[in-house]
């Protein structure tokens, strides 16, 4: 058996999202370094605020000030920044309760080591420079020598030119192992040879393998060698360009059994004009320099296969 | 309430690395062996749900890959949840009471070794005032530690001392990926050392529920489900007393915990200072075996360590070592959303 394969994969996506009046005017808040709450039916100030009460779930729109100053309320210090966190040097994660508020708000606590921080020590927003209307707006936290005034005045949360949405780029990187069944499959392919797998109950041969039978619910093992050449069981014509996709429209993807195979694949077919392409079409593989599957299919000449030959197979 | 049984469970081992394996691939033996257990084909089950996330691998619907395991086709009754398994047994356990369906297939799977899971886990946070921190698991269980400390509920060595309790139960598990002595280590995010965090890994476990009669007949001592609850924490950190778990608490009331004294408790603590938070909220004493499968702390394939404290709870039953035992599983940051369940044996139903 082949190494299992592996490649490294990137999960990467900006994700888009519209803000309710509350939390507009909290980002919005933040990008003119003032900090806003929002103040629940039995008196409480919430911060960070948010749209519903946590114990209700009755609409909260009543926003007031808090100040910049705050008390931690628990921290952890970590050693080791992972990317994307606020702080690129080791820095302390706190809860803090800001001067005037009821509730706390996590960050990054910018301190020299876990010796300097502790819970109840007094700190302040450190303003990041460039600010657009998010949580970052707070590039993170800093020790101060003040008391808490418990600043609290009333605010309409009314600015010029609110912030209605956020974007969030999110990216993770894995490494892919496709498994023994596909590791396998893409083995075989390097060579060429297009190897699907046997249910052992059903005998059904599946191409591309995916380590079950989909009916029998067991591990299919047996490989079996099919094609190369094949019968085109359906197929439709492209008419719109795919972005970064050199390849001419309109054309054809179709369908494709493989000779011995019980599941048809999917390719391109070239080498005939789109609008002669037809079911039943005998084709074969064609393979460029280098490529790690086939290119496209094409026809082989040979008569048209029979329609009771695929139609299970469609 | 229909009785309901767990009448068979099975798991993989859990490994840092499954390379040679797809989901499916990990998954199905687990699938058999419950199938085997319990004499049912696939085509007799009733109802299968599933719990899995593509986040963990990186792989989009790989749920729908994994129901080739099943033998999904002709089209079963399934379903799916992007949570931890036990809340996919939930879903189960209400289509039985339903009375649609007699029996149930429950799996769940989690492969964490393609990717950070660390930094996985911090996508399902607040999307406005949190994710764009990126707090890791470990970050956010060290912020919660901390306040146990500071509230004098527990320290470091006490800590410790869970860590190693539950490695050494683990033992005894043949699953287990951490078994026997771990040293506390280092500071992963500081009060919490690597000794304190759960194992990183892949693993796949899978259930088997039946109603009534149907659970007689396929188990010789079914684990009967006698109340299941779950309850979820307000979302913000920052509203939370990170002391405590009410939604545990009220979780555990629903389901009847309190009603007469559990023998064994399966308790899903990924991280040791949640095993404080959730002792408390279940009010559990020395008298109660804790994780005696090592928990969590031994074996924490995500999307599968709490079903799997379900299935460890029911296999005590199984086996008779226990009468009654409470199955927790928790999911999200600081034990956010809990789920609680009473198992029993059939003796200790008659009154």
């Amino acid at each position: 058996m082949p190494e299992a394969l592996s490649a490294p994969l990137v999960v990467e996506f900006p994700f888009t999202r519209s803000l309710g009046p509350v939390q507009s005017a909290f980002l919005t808040g933040l990008r003119e370094r003032t900090v806003l709450g929002v103040r629940t039916a039995d008196g409480k100030i919430l911060v960070p605020p948010v749209e519903y009460d946590p114990v209700t779930a009755e609409e909260l729109r009543e926003l007031t000030g808090v100040a910049t100053t705050g008390t931690v309320t628990t921290w952890a210090w970590n050693p080791a920044p992972r990317p994307a966190q606020p702080l690129a040097t080791p820095f302390a994660w706190v809860l803090v309760r800001l001067d005037g508020a009821d509730t706390a708000l996590l960050h990054a606590l910018d301190a020299p080591g876990p010796e300097a921080v502790h819970t109840g020590m007094r700190v302040r927003i450190r303003w990041a420079a460039e600010r657009t209307g998010a949580i970052t707006d707070i590039a993170c936290f800093e020790p101060y020598g003040g008391d808490g005034t418990g600043q609290c005045a009333p605010h309409d949360g009314e600015f010029a030119d609110p912030v209605t949405g956020i974007v969030t780029p999110a990216r993770l990187d894995y490494r892919y192992t496709p498994g023994r069944a596909q590791s396998a499959y893409l083995d075989a392919l390097s060579g060429q040879r297009i190897v699907g797998e046997r249910c052992p109950s059903c005998h059904k041969v599946y191409v591309p393998p995916r380590g079950a039978c989909p009916t029998c619910g067991v591990a299919t093992t047996e490989q079996v060698e099919v094609g190369p050449r094949g019968t085109v069981t359906t197929f439709c014509i492209v008419n719109i360009k795919a972005k970064n996709l050199d390849i001419e429209v309109p054309y054809v993807y179709a369908h494709i059994a493989l000779d011995g195979a019980d599941l048809a694949l999917h390719a391109r077919i070239g080498g005939i004009p789109y609008d002669q392409v037809r079911m039943g079409l005998r084709v074969e593989p064609v393979w460029t320099e280098g490529g790690r599957h086939p290119d496209h299919y094409r026809p082989t000449g040979e008569p048209d296969a029979d329609y009771d030959a695929y139609k299970e197979l469609l | 309430m229909r009785d309901t049984a767990i009448v068979a469970f099975a798991q993989t081992d859990h490994v840092r690395h499954t390379d040679e394996l797809s989901e499916v691939e990990m998954l199905m033996p687990v699938l058999h062996r419950v199938l085997d257990a319990t004499g049912l084909k696939a085509s007799d089950i009733g109802f299968t749900c599933s719990g899995s996330s593509d986040y963990l691998a990186g792989r989009a619907f790989s749920f729908t890959m994994a129901l080739d395991g099943v033998g999904a086709y002709p089209p079963i009754s399934e379903s799916h949840v992007e949570m931890d398994g036990a809340w996919a047994l939930y879903e189960a356990w209400v289509k039985i009471q339903t009375g649609q369906v007699d029996t149930a297939l429950v799996y769940s799977y989690g492969k964490s070794s393609p990717g950070e899971v660390r930094d996985v886990l911090t996508r399902q946070l607040d999307p406005y005032y949190v994710g764009p921190l990126w707090p890791d698991s470990v970050a956010l269980a060290a912020l919660q530690a901390r306040a146990l400390i500071d509230a004098g509920d527990t320290d470091e060595a006490a800590l410790a001392a869970i860590a190693h309790r539950s490695r050494a139960a683990a033992a005894d598990n043949p699953h287990a990926q951490l078994r026997g002595p771990v040293p506390a280590g280092e500071y992963v995010v500081q009060p919490l050392r690597t000794g304190d965090c759960p194992p990183v890994g892949d693993g796949a476990a899978a259930v088997i529920l039946a109603a009534g009669d149907t659970a007689r007949a396929l188990c010789p001592r079914p684990a009967w489900i006698r109340g299941i609850d779950h309850r979820i924490e307000a979302h913000s950190l920052g509203v939370r007393e990170l002391t405590e778990s009410p939604s545990t608490y009220l979780a555990a009331t629903r389901a009847g915990v309190f009603e007469r004294p559990v023998d064994t408790a399966e308790l899903h603590a990924p991280f040791t200072s949640q095993e404080v938070v959730l002792r408390k909220a279940l009010r559990l004493d020395d008298s109660v075996d804790v994780n005696p499968s090592g928990g969590a702390l031994a074996a924490n394939p995500v999307m599968a360590a709490g079903l799997i404290r379900l299935g460890e709870a029911a296999a005590r039953i199984h086996r008779g070592e226990s009468e009654r035992a409470l199955a927790h599983a928790t999911s999200g940051p600081c034990l956010q959303q809990n789920l609680v369940a009473v198992l029993e044996g059939e003796s200790a139903h008659v009154q």
